[in-house]
């Protein structure tokens, strides 16, 4: 048995079983980081030694009744604090910030028996699309390494493509799980918004912004969010749900499941091989006897703008606290108090996250609000109530991920509108606060990985998954 | 919409970013470029529908109001750029 062939929830059940033990995955892990690194970039910071000492207090503790993910070794998102380790967001301002707390979300992995292994890259602040606006450098994608692997979760989904950890933890804002998991072939979801606490998690664009699991499979996703979600009085936007027996949901029938595929994700922009590899997932979750059809959902021309006027205003507000007092870097040689704040954020956020900060301060500002921020929000409701009427219909949506298989480094951050536009099938998922998991479904003349989206009704989490874990069990060899 | 070099002064103001010459010219191509496609919105009627700030009904989050420790004071000074015993430091802000 090669324990990288496993998948979380085997390893888990390995580990119970005394096949092998936490130290034994935890060094394997860590070897295949020592190997793989230098060429994908994929950790910011690596917990070698803590991890190691935590592997072996958990082997020690090991109980027939552990729960399933016990002992088994993983990787976070930089921008999810962790309580004594380093927590860059992939930036220069926050490059020496250690939190004196963790986040609930990695809390609750670590009560479930997670081993960190360490802080994976991603966009700056988690402000775009492939990856590459983090000050660390950028991630390569391991399935072709002269490509990105899609962001902003790009590190969290390289690393499970490559086998450093059986699981990472992102952030999804606009799609940051979803497209880089589709990117890189790994089963990435953001779960409805509220279901896991974003206390801890560093704030992109709050009414958007969830955490989410990027595994091997539906099931390793299921365990993850089993494990994480519910209300934590920390987050007053999180809520109630019929969280904690995902898992115990999936089981391969789709007989009665209504899934609708949104003809305006199907058109003008989409790649011809992406399409045929997500109407191919279509037929076979028909197979498991889904009833699959077109519909019309004529809101997608409105997604992107919407999208980036809103977490552009939140951005910049929930950036102003990054000024060089309380936490982070601060530039040396000001005269005063403004000149401190100037001089520390001028020199201190990369390009890409300014871009950001000055469109959302323009679309809140005085003169303008009422045509753009206001405006938005308005929209925001009628593609919200667009999908409303949708699952009045269907039990769940399928469409791609991303119109285009990974593109190769250093194409897309020259021209910052075409690649917001590539996000359009993912940020109405966020608008409208709903599940959404990303499945790998095929790939291209290239070899290169391309995902099939499933959207679900809000709580609908289950049904998600469920969905994702019969495609899966339909097409494995 | 077009964008002018002052307005993006005045964001970069508000937004307390100095941008160089270059930086200047870029930004303000690139905003006006992106503003311009968001001008699209315009087209929705959106006559009498309420902005949607939060898509879960959810509102008034309230827990008991119980006094708790709060985190410990060197714990989060520790993390300060500059700092004495007990406060943060920042030059004069009031003569």
């Amino acid at each position: 048995m090669d324990i990288l062939d496993l998948t979380a929830l085997e390893l888990g059940q390995a580990i119970k079983a005394g096949q092998v033990t936490i130290p034994e995955a935890t060094r394997t892990a860590l070897e295949v980081i020592a190997r793989e690194n230098p060429k994908n970039n994929a950790f910011i910071t690596l917990c070698a030694d803590r991890a190691m000492d935590r592997a072996k207090a958990l082997q020690d503790g090991l109980r027939p009744d552990a729960p399933p993910l016990y002992g088994v070794p993983m990787a976070a998102k930089d921008n999810l604090c962790t309580q004594g380790v380093k927590t860059t967001c992939a930036s220069k301002i926050l490059g020496d910030f250690t939190p004196p707390y963790s986040a609930t979300a990695l809390e609750r992995l670590d009560s479930a028996g997670a081993v960190l292994l360490g802080k994976v890259n991603m966009d700056e602040f988690a402000m775009g699309s492939t990856s590459e606006t983090s000050f660390y450098g950028p991630v390569k994608n391991p399935r072709d390494l002269t490509r990105v692997p899609g962001g902003s979760s790009g590190g969290a989904a390289a690393a499970v493509a490559a086998r450093m950890g059986w699981y990472a933890l992102g952030s999804d804002t606009g799609g940051s799980i979803r497209q880089p998991g589709s990117y890189c072939g790994v089963t990435g979801m953001k779960p409805t918004y509220g279901a896991v606490s974003r206390y801890g998690l560093i704030a992109y664009a709050s009414s958007l912004d969830q955490i989410g699991p990027l595994c091997r499979d539906a099931r390793d996703c299921a365990a993850v969010l089993d494990a994480m979600a519910g209300r934590d009085r920390r987050d007053s936007t999180s809520v109630d749900g019929p969280y904690g027996n995902v898992l115990a949901q999936l089981d391969g029938d789709l007989r009665g499941v209504r899934i609708g595929l949104p003809r305006e994700c199907f058109g003008q922009g989409l790649d011809s091989q992406v399409e045929a590899a997500v109407r191919e997932m279509a037929r076979a979750l028909a197979g498991r006897g889904a009833a699959v059809e077109e519909f019309s959902l004529p809101v997608m021309d409105y997604v992107v703008p919407t999208y980036y006027i809103l977490a552009s205003a939140e951005a910049s507000s929930n950036l102003s606290r990054f000024d060089g007092v309380k936490y982070g870097w601060r530039a040396e040689g000001y005269e005063d108090l403004t000149d401190l704040y100037e001089k520390t954020r001028t020199q201190g956020f990369g390009k890409e996250v300014k871009r950001r900060i000055l469109l959302g301060t323009f679309v809140l500002s005085s003169g303008y609000f009422d045509a753009y921020y206001k405006k938005a929000l308005q929209v925001k409701s009628v593609i919200a109530g667009a999908y409303r009427d949708a699952f009045s219909k269907y039990d769940l949506l399928l469409t791609p991920v991303a119109p285009t298989t990974a593109p190769k480094l250093g194409q897309s951050l020259h021209d910052p509108l075409k690649m917001y536009l590539s996000d359009i099938y993912t940020v109405p998922v966020n608008l409208a606060g709903l599940p959404g998991v990303s499945v790998p479904c095929g790939a291209d003349r290239d070899g290169l990985p391309i995902g099939g989206q499933l959207i679900g009704p809000a709580m609908g989490d289950a049904l998600v998954l469920k969905a994702a874990d019969a495609y899966q069990q339909e097409v494995r060899p | 919409m077009k964008i002018t070099e002052e307005m993006v002064d005045y964001v970069a103001g508000l937004s307390r970013l100095r941008l160089d010459p270059e930086e200047r010219g870029d930004m303000t191509r690139e905003l006006e470029q992106i503003v311009s496609y968001m001008d699209v919105l315009s087209q929705v009627d959106t006559q009498g529908v309420e902005p949607l700030s939060h898509v879960l009904p959810v509102c008034n989050v309230t827990r008991p109001d119980v006094v708790e420790p709060s985190f410990d004071r060197e714990a989060l000074l520790r993390g300060a750029p500059k700092r004495d015993e007990a406060t943060f430091l920042v030059p004069k802000a009031v003569e």
